[in-house]
């Protein structure tokens, strides 16, 4: 194989630098070890768009996040990813906590988040009826946004492949070669893949890649979040994102709504060694429900859909880092792309390539760049009319597999059957949210497994929840 | 020999003692009714039960046809007629109570059709 | 938009709606119709193929294929009509109008003269009862192996875990075995029983398999397969005892841990939904909180016996019938049910009085396991039923019979400890 480009991940950085790399006349392969686009930390976060109001000033993280968050009215629009600016809510409860307001207002002002704005206690509360009432007063911040963190990654990823980009996936990397202190190629389990540039978007592992170019300066840490996720039909609700006031120690649990109605609680933030421990702890899911009371005391964990797990890719030492190296041309180290990262993702796809060009890469534009994507339409959320009219044209339209959101056989089918489709039951899940509601897949688990085995003609202990050896289960029982 | 046997005719599931020896009962006590009775008295000389599973039929591979023994087998026999229904396949349509297999293991009894399957 | 017009819509083609439909048009409504979401009738027995149905209806041990089709058989001598694959999103209790998806038609819009709900419940998950831990391949609950099992020829796993004593859990170990997988253990918060007694005796004991009362997973492992969990007793107020935990290797674990009735239908449309049960309140005629919207069956409470769900679902088609030919008793007065001692809750919720006395079979559950029990129904002082059981447990319905020409105010039902 040969290409001019090999983007390691294919998490929201590394598609969204792929789809960026895609407007120019250039050879570009995506490679990851997942068999699936969506990274790690990039499906595992809490689907937040952040200004940037409480970033370190003057740091490339706060330039990227900053910058990020204007651009995804086009993006989504462009991309047909749901995404709703719903703003975020500060509130303090104690005399101590109403003290520290000037000094986050004044953070934001210097991140340049210029319309972070004062509110009164009555006026939170009439925002957010079910905030807890000590509220002494608060700060909000009208930017903050929810996305569908999976769909942004899929299309992107989708639309960098519209455009030429390859995917090369359940490719995981053992290798990259130089040549007198150039890029060579890059070793995956599938092949050797000979390239002028690398770029190391690989999160949780950007360390290990790193390694291998001799590039290692620094250690990922897996920050470790854990969420709870509500029915959507769950008492309590909010309508913002409820923020806590940060204390030294940790930023602090949040609770706000999905794009998609849930209710998401969370997150924890423990430091841990293992970059593949995602599992829940009770101490964890114990801490959230806890603290997360105190911001609004009426949350009904009782209504838990599902609790999960991710790891952010930290750095030691820390911070968000860009680096490309003299004596290594054609290698692009990206690092410290934590829990901002989903964000900052469409602005570092223009950062990086802008940083190729003005160090000399010669990429030509494209006159024929497809700027849209279209999205799987959702029939649970069409009026009537369109309803009947999907359901004429295509009849599996009308056949409901998934209850809980409503997803029909047509939509599981277009999940399949995309470029870049679904090949296992989770993927089906994060394209279009079969499997994703209350039942947690009890009721469509065992359909999505027979229409998967159908659709991609294998018998049905192939089909992975996820990846390689998640085998939904052991064959047939009657041969 | 004294046994407690739990009645499983009705989800009452009351708690009946069967007192004798080699099959004969001399004392019980305990049942809430007569096929109590009945059944704590089978249950403490034989034990029985209906076996229920699934047969293959031909030419479908995500789809089954519930079957049922038409009467409870001994106990002991059941895993040794698994084998043979796991064994068996059958062309639809089929109706229910047709016999799938007959005189299974030799025991007498047939494993039948629960559902009519076209 | 396809429109239909009907006397008596029933949501739900299980043993429920099978019931209330053939009930219905036996009570002499023209035209019924069933609107289910599967690929045929008969619900969720349609992979309950182990025998225990029809007992004390039939009087005779039956599979549940062999229990629906009985209803089935009925539907089509008395021309019931249905509507498969077809997923009702919208109820209009207002307007008696039922919006459903259909492959044949597009989108249906029947309207009708009453409705009933018979929706059925889903099982609870590992959310539900937070179990820490990964999130691998080989988690199920019980009855969506059973699906697989049962149904689609699909094995699950062969080193088993289950947690929960419920019916199905238990079941499910039996049906594991006889397929050839070893079951570990059935693993119990509680310190009794959750489902009913003759499933341990013939799905566990009969076969070894341990049941771990007192006990709970404290943590799943594996992150593609499962590789196993740690199981831990439990003290008194049910926190593990992390002391004891043991790690017991497995590929797969099953939930049984409760059913939910299902009612995002019923709560869309505002239809009053009783806290304790998770289903609509209901009056002994099964008439929901909505004049003309009847329920019946797991939709209302959850039910051990389908025999106890086919006779509360007749009552549900033979008044929503009655409602549709305008045929309803002119009530007189509305009483409550009340709980009383060791009693959960009551199923009828309210009794609707009218100048026509009728029995009315109160259905109840209790709160706690209790040897030597009398059940009593009285208003306010005046016993005006009562009946003896050996015991009583929260796994197991219980029953009263009341005559509603004995009541007076409110009822109150409760179980009085026998020396």
């Amino acid at each position: 194989m040969k290409t001019d480009v090999v983007v390691i991940g294919a998490g929201a950085v590394g598609c969204a630098i792929a789809r960026e790399l895609s407007k120019y006349q250039v050879n570009v392969t995506v490679v990851d070890k997942n068999e699936d686009v969506g990274g790690d930390a990039s499906k595992s976060n809490s689907a937040i768009i952040h200004t940037g109001y409480d970033a370190s000033p003057g740091t490339l993280e706060s330039q990227l996040v900053v910058a990020a968050n204007p651009m995804y009215d086009e993006i989504v629009k462009d991309l047909d990813v749901p995404f709703k600016r719903i703003g975020a809510i500060l509130p303090a409860f104690t005399e101590e906590q109403f003290l520290q307001l000037p000094a986050i207002k004044e953070k934001a002002f210097k991140n340049h988040v210029y319309d972070v704005e004062y509110k009164s206690g009555a006026e939170l509360l009439a925002m957010e009826p079910n905030l807890n009432p000590e509220v002494k007063g608060g700060l909000y911040i009208p930017r903050e946004s929810i996305i569908d963190p999976f769909i942004l990654v899929q299309a992107m990823a989708e639309n960098a492949n519209a455009n030429g980009v390859e995917f090369l996936l359940g490719a995981k990397v053992t290798d990259i070669k130089t040549e007198n202190g150039k890029i060579k190629s890059v070793v995956t389990e599938k092949g050797e893949i000979e390239t002028k540039y690398v770029i190391n978007s690989a999160g949780l592992y950007c360390d290990e890649i790193a390694a291998m170019v001799g590039k290692a300066d620094y250690k990922v840490v897996a920050r470790k979040g854990q969420f709870y996720i509500l029915d959507k039909n769950t008492s309590c609700q909010v309508e913002h994102i409820v923020l806590p006031i940060p204390t030294k120690i940790t930023k602090g649990k949040l609770m706000c709504p999905t794009i998609h109605g849930n209710m998401l609680v969370g997150p924890t933030a423990d430091d841990q060694e293992s970059k593949v421990d995602k599992s829940t702890t009770a101490e964890g899911l114990e801490s959230i429900a806890k603290d997360v009371r105190n911001l609004v005391p009426g949350v009904n964990l009782r209504d838990t859909i599902t609790q999960y797990c991710g790891l952010r890719p930290n750095r030691n030492p820390e911070g968000l880092h860009f680096d490309m190296y003299d004596d290594l041309a054609g290698y692009i180290n990206l690092s410290g792309v934590r829990s901002t990262g989903l964000t900052l993702s469409v602005a570092m796809g223009k950062y990086v390539v802008q940083q190729m060009l003005m160090h000399g890469a010669d990429f030509v534009l494209k006159e024929n760049f497809i700027k849209e994507r279209k999205g799987i339409i959702k029939f649970s959320e069409q009026p009537l009319e369109v309803q009947d009219a999907l359901i004429r044209e295509n009849p599996l339209y009308g056949n409901v597999v998934c209850r809980c959101e409503t997803i029909t056989e047509a939509e599981i089918l277009q999940a399949i059957h995309r470029p870049l489709g679904a090949k296992s039951v989770d993927a089906v899940k994060r394209r279009v949210r079969a499997g994703m509601g209350r039942c947690q897949g009890g009721f469509c688990g065992p359909k999505v497994i027979e229409i998967l085995a159908r659709e991609l003609k294998v018998s049905p202990e192939k089909i992975n929840k996820h990846n390689p050896g998640s085998y939904m289960v052991t064959g047939r029982s009657r041969g | 020999m004294k046994k407690d046997i739990i009645c499983t005719i009705c989800p009452k599931g009351c708690t009946v003692t069967v007192e004798g020896e080699a099959g004969a009962v001399t004392s019980i006590t305990g049942f809430g009714c007569k096929r109590g009775q009945e059944y704590a008295t089978a249950e403490f000389t034989s034990h029985v039960r209906i076996l229920t599973t699934t047969v293959k039929i031909e030419g479908r591979d995500s789809d089954l046809l519930p079957v049922r023994s038409s009467r409870p087998l001994p106990k002991e026999k059941i895993l040794d007629c698994m084998a043979v229904i796991k064994e068996v396949s059958v062309k639809a349509p089929v109706s229910q109570y047709d016999v799938i297999v007959e005189n299974i293991c030799g025991t007498g009894i047939d494993i039948v059709a629960t559902k009519t399957m076209q | 938009m396809y429109n239909m017009k009907y006397d008596v819509v029933v949501v739900g083609g299980g043993p429920a709606g099978l019931a209330a439909a053939v009930s219905a048009k036996e009570e002499g409504a023209e035209k019924v119709l069933i609107i289910e979401r599967d690929n045929a009738l008969g619900g969720i027995l349609q992979q309950c193929i182990h025998p225990g149905f029809g007992l004390t209806r039939f009087k005779e041990e039956l599979t549940g294929p062999e229990y629906y089709s009985r209803f089935t058989e009925k539907a089509d001598a008395l021309g019931v009509e249905y509507l498969l694959n077809s997923m009702v999103l919208e109820v209009n209790t207002e307007a008696k109008q039922v919006i459903c998806t259909s492959g044949e038609y597009g989108m249906v819009c029947v309207t009708c003269g009453s409705i009933v709900l018979a929706m059925g419940c889903r099982e609870r998950t590992r959310a539900g009862i937070v179990v820490p831990g990964t999130r691998p391949a080989g988690l199920y609950t019980a009855g969506s192996a059973q699906r697989l099992v049962n149904r689609q020829n699909i094995m699950v796993g062969k080193k088993v875990v289950i947690l929960g004593s419920g019916d199905i859990g238990m079941i499910m170990a039996r049906r594991m075995t006889l397929e050839g997988a070893e079951v570990v253990m059935v693993v119990e918060l509680m310190d009794y029983l959750a489902g009913l007694t003759r499933n341990r005796v013939q799905c566990l004991d009969d076969f070894g398999i341990p049941l771990k009362l007192a006990h709970t997973i404290t943590k799943i492992e594996g992150n593609e397969r499962v590789t196993g969990v740690y199981v831990a007793p439990v003290d008194e107020n049910k926190k593990p005892i992390l002391e004891q935990e043991e790690f017991v290797p497995c590929d797969t674990v099953l939930f049984s841990v409760g059913l939910i009735p299902e009612n995002e239908l019923s709560k869309k449309a505002s239809i009053a939904i009783s806290p304790v049960t998770n289903g609509p309140i209901v009056n002994q005629h099964m008439q929901t909180s909505s004049e003309g919207v009847f329920a019946c069956g797991n939709v209302v409470h959850v039910n051990d016996l389908v025999d106890n769900v086919s006779s509360e679902s007749e009552t549900a088609g033979k008044f929503a019938a009655r409602y549709a030919m305008g045929n309803i008793p002119a009530e007189t007065k509305t009483v409550t049910c009340k709980t009383g001692r060791n009693v959960r809750y009551i199923c009828p919720h309210t009794i609707s009085l009218s100048k026509e006395a009728e029995t009315v079979d109160l259905y109840f559950r209790v709160l706690m396991p209790e040897m030597g029990a009398k059940l009593v129904a009285k208003c306010g002082d005046e016993v005006i039923a009562q009946k003896k059981e050996i015991k009583v447990n929260p796994g197991e319905m219980n029953h009263i019979t009341v005559n509603t020409g004995k009541i007076t105010g409110d009822l109150t039902v409760e179980v009085i400890k026998e020396d």
